[in-house]
């Protein structure tokens, strides 16, 4: 019998996510502290935790490194990922601050909570093995079943948790199915090993039912169409800080993994996956702006509509290279902004019971509220994509990446749908600014930190609207080596 | 001397009885039990390929898999209790409060 050789532990390409795992230990233990420490000491220090994760990351561009014989791979591309990571993760506690003090949920495990979730969806952003991808995957979608169901109390909340739980675990197994099907093929869970094996055996059965079923898990966990079913119940039901989480960082983590899962393991493979991806990105931007039109309540409209940006999104993956590869990291990042920043209007806006969740609580908002009217509405403008906003500068990419890949049709449909979303995101603009309200009316409920994170997603989405080449060139870099 | 296949076949009856379970109960439960079933499939397809692959490291990842399996059932079951404090219920088809 050999002797057990242990691996030299490395810490450094863990920094970001231990960071964030120090501030969650540290929030708990705080809570654990005497009374008279501020509530607010908790949220600074969730903040803290995301800014120093981010101050680490940018620190370690250009110098990647590798963790845990290969598991765990901190490239420019997890680099990236983290960037948008830390923001979401940033943007949501400054929401999270007064939102949670008005609802009452004020609590040390919610940001404990958040900031596991964050390292899991960074630990997935620099996944460089199959089992890395399911511990850090499960360690976000834990985290955030419990949050969607942090209002204890309201039924919509515990229900929103259930579908979330439930869909989620049952996505975790086909994903995990897959998982085991492509361990069994290839022998081994790290994926440039499979990449070797799949080059010698691509027509093995074992990996292509296996990469069905991982297909499965990733296309819930993205939310598209056909496994899309949970995305606007969990959205509506959950507190609005939680479902800006959702939406924005686990979303991004989830195609981060998607796409280094495909790049690096299907390198030696021909595309024949090409043509599924181009039905579902059909599909899915399709039905999620149908039906997006005949919603009433906002955060139940933004749902369907980030069902539809998946959609866009797929377009980037089906184009294909480091153009259309680096335009969808282009796209996370700006949708991140504008997704978050719209759901922040939400979490400021209340009525006499609860939250303005319905579009008609909007009505006149611009005439009493009109700093928070013209955020809402530039959030949207962003959505549907009219220039300068950054939205506009990602789509473009997206699509241009498309023609130039040779799928003019795929990059009309886009364009078709973005005109069909209009209609609904329009709405909401009409009637900021157009309607009087009926009955009681929306309060702005006051938060210096909802203004700041605001604010820096304003500004965000104007500097990538207006000066977007530094930052797609990062993009396309990152994802270069990926794609050799 | 029984083969992989055998064990394979196991795996994916396993994994179908689970899905017919979640796909066919009611109760929240009911559902939570049928995910189990399909992750211990997996468990079963894991350990297989290890033994006759020759490699450790599915064992390894068997042992991981069971892990993060608790964590998701002491999750679902809180779940399950603080709805059932406000609703008396957890029957899936009962909880249909969002909807549009």
């Amino acid at each position: 019998m050999d002797a057990i050789v242990l691996p030299a532990v490395v810490l450094g390409p863990l920094l970001p996510a231990l960071i964030v795992l120090a501030a969650a230990a540290l929030v708990l233990g705080l809570d654990l502290g005497p009374r008279a420490l501020p509530r607010e000491l908790l949220a600074v220090t969730a903040l803290a935790g995301m800014i120093g994760a981010l101050l680490a990351t940018l620190a370690r561009w250009g110098a990647p490194g590798r963790a845990f014989r290969d598991m765990v791979v901190l490239d420019n591309y997890a680099l990236f990922f983290n960037v948008i990571i830390c923001y979401s993760g940033a943007l949501i506690v400054l929401l999270s601050m007064d939102y949670l003090r008005r609802t009452g949920s004020d609590s040390a495990e919610y940001y404990a909570l958040v900031l596991f979730a964050t390292a899991g969806m960074m630990l997935l952003a620099a996944a460089g093995d199959l089992v890395v991808v399911f511990l850090a995957l499960e360690l976000m979608s834990l985290s955030l079943y419990v949050l969607a169901g942090l209002f204890k109390r309201e039924l919509a909340s515990g229900e929103a948790a259930m579908k979330y739980f439930l869909l989620g675990a049952f996505a975790s197994s086909f994903l995990l199915y897959g998982i085991a099907l492509v361990y069994g093929a290839a022998g081994t869970t790290n994926l440039d090993r499979i990449a070797a094996a799949m080059a010698a055996r691509p027509r093995d059965p074992l990996f292509v039912v296996g990469y069905g079923l991982l297909l499965v898990g990733f296309g819930f966990k993205i939310s598209s169409v056909p496994f899309h079913m949970w995305v606007p119940d969990v959205y509506q039901g959950a507190p609005t800080s939680v479902t800006a989480l959702i939406a924005t960082g686990s979303k991004a983590a989830a195609f981060a993994a998607l796409i280094r899962v495909l790049a690096v393991t299907l390198r030696g493979v021909p595309p024949d996956w090409t043509p599924l991806f181009w039905a579902v990105a059909v599909v899915t931007m399709t039905v999620g702006n149908v039906v997006a039109i005949a919603q009433s309540n906002l955060k139940r409209m933004l749902a369907y509509s980030s069902i539809a940006h998946v959609g866009y999104m797929l377009v980037g993956l089906v184009a294909g290279g480091a153009g259309g590869t680096g335009a969808v990291l282009f796209y996370l990042l700006t949708y991140t902004f504008t997704t978050a920043g719209a759901f922040g209007v939400i979490t400021l806006c209340e009525r006499a019971r609860g939250e303005a969740v319905e579009v008609g609580d909007y009505a006149g908002l611009a005439r009493r509220h009109p700093m928070l009217a013209a955020a809402l509405g530039i959030f949207l403008l962003s959505l549907i994509g009219i220039p300068p906003l950054a939205g506009f500068v990602g789509k473009f990419y997206v699509f241009g990446a498309a023609v130039r890949a040779g799928y003019v049709w795929l990059a009309v449909i886009g364009l078709l749908n973005s005109a069909m979303a209009a209609y609904y995101y329009l709405r909401v603009v009409v009637y900021m600014y157009m309607r009087e309200p009926e009955g009681a009316v929306t309060a702005y409920a006051p938060s210096f930190a909802g203004g700041v994170a605001l604010t820096v997603a304003l500004l965000a989405i104007v500097l990538l609207g207006v000066m977007p080449a530094p930052f797609v060139d990062l993009a396309q870099a990152a994802v270069a080596p990926l794609l050799r | 001397m029984i083969g992989l296949p055998a064990y394979l076949i196991l795996g994916a009856l396993v994994f179908s009885i689970g899905l017919f379970g979640v796909l066919t109960r009611r109760n929240a439960v009911g559902i939570l039990l049928g995910i189990e079933l399909m992750l211990n499939a997996v468990n079963i397809n894991l350990v297989a390929f290890a033994r006759f692959n020759g490699d450790v490291a599915g064992l390894v990842f068997t042992l991981f898999t069971i892990s993060i399996t608790v964590a998701e059932v002491a999750v679902g079951l809180a779940i399950v209790i603080a709805i059932f404090r406000v609703r008396r219920t957890v029957e899936a088809d009962r909880l249909d409060l969002l909807r549009g």
